[in-house]
């Protein structure tokens, strides 16, 4: 390994764990207000949703495709409604996918 | 079978859908990495000592940029903070643990496991005492899986240099949506992630993936805005009943 990359993965490691580890090592130092206790409900959903919508929207990681060609936007738009519908993860992940190759597939000879 | 024991398995069992969603993820992560010019044992080397997904996703995409390392791990950083808000919210059922447990559950937190967890700590059904056990289980199952995915795309990264165009990292969105919708059964929940999903689109070209960590800070309060109209219209609704 390149002093680069030592250098990389102890700080990535490190930062890592400190973020991680905080407020479990004080413990029985830490309390929250009922405020706090009520917003921590809605950090799944939150957190998870903003990586979801620009994964979809933007493939790339750039610009908007809101197009039929894009099949991340295509296949999350139908893992939603599996996800709505059954609410069973693995028929999300395994239908979503299906989906998604799918998709890109035909687009290729369609678009 | 020891009680410990089977909360564990238990935990590892409820995990095997998102270690289904990690697969594909961790196998293009590994080729991905050695696409951008990181040695196999630093490849491993990262997913054995930093276990953060899309952190590690970012950080070899910044490495082939050619970005220096401040750069890298200050956006590691703002990616990771995320994990603070699972931690606060699973310290209530943590602190009465010794260190030598927090410490090991801390490392090994990762977005898949706290779903699991929370949900599994919040089911009143099942007693309190081993449900550390089941945290424990849930960890090893994707840190296990993460680093096998990771070997398994280095080596692969090798033999078929075209993987990291296959589209395996939607693997990553089905899952979180399969993780998220079900969730989206109150008003203040769909607020939540509604505005989330316009925060983190419309902030999206701010740097070190700010939008991410600001996108969650808005859903969030939104969620808790939402809630509390929500329980003064009921009472309103109440008083006219009366």
């Amino acid at each position: 390994m390149s002093s680069f990359e030592v250098a990389l993965i102890a700080g990535m490691a490190l930062i890592t764990f400190g973020i991680r580890y905080v407020l479990f090592a004080a413990g029985h130092r830490v309390r929250f207000s009922p405020l706090v206790s009520q917003a921590l409900g809605y950090v799944p959903v939150a957190v998870l949703t903003a990586i979801i919508v620009p994964a979809m929207v933007m493939p790339d990681g750039q610009r908007w495709q809101l197009s039929l060609d894009n099949a991340y936007l295509i296949g999350g738009l139908i893992a939603i409604l599996i996800a709505a519908r059954w609410r069973n993860l693995l028929a999300t992940i395994g239908g979503g996918m299906l989906a998604f190759f799918l998709w890109r597939w035909l687009a290729q000879g369609l678009f | 079978m020891s009680a410990r024991f089977q909360a564990a398995l238990h935990g590892a069992r409820d995990t095997i859908p998102m270690l289904v969603g990690a697969l594909p993820f961790g196998i293009i992560f590994g080729t991905l990495a050695v696409a951008s010019g990181l040695s196999l044992g630093a490849t491993l080397a990262m997913s054995l000592l930093v276990f953060a997904g899309s952190a590690q996703f970012i950080a070899v995409s910044l490495v082939a940029s050619g970005a220096g390392l401040a750069v890298i791990l200050l956006t590691t950083f703002i990616v990771n903070l995320r994990h603070m808000l699972y931690s606060a919210s699973l310290l209530p059922f943590v602190r009465h643990l010794p260190q030598r447990w927090r410490v090991p559950l801390a490392f090994w937190l990762t977005d898949e496991s706290y779903a699991v967890v929370q949900h599994h700590y919040h089911d009143a059904q099942t007693p309190m005492t081993h449900k550390h056990w089941y945290f424990l289980g849930s960890c090893l199952a994707m840190y296990s899986n993460w680093f096998a995915c990771t070997l398994t795309g280095a080596l692969l990264g090798h033999a078929l240099p075209g993987m990291a165009g296959w589209g395996l990292d939607f693997a990553m969105v089905a899952t979180f949506i399969g993780i998220v919708v079900p969730m989206l059964r109150t008003r203040p929940m769909l607020v939540a992630a509604l505005v989330a999903a316009v925060v983190a689109l419309v902030a999206h070209p701010l740097p070190y993936k700010l939008g991410l960590m600001l996108a969650a800070l808005l859903g969030v309060a939104a969620g808790v805005v939402a809630e509390r109209l929500n329980a003064r219209e009921r009472l309103e609704v109440a008083d006219e009943q009366l």
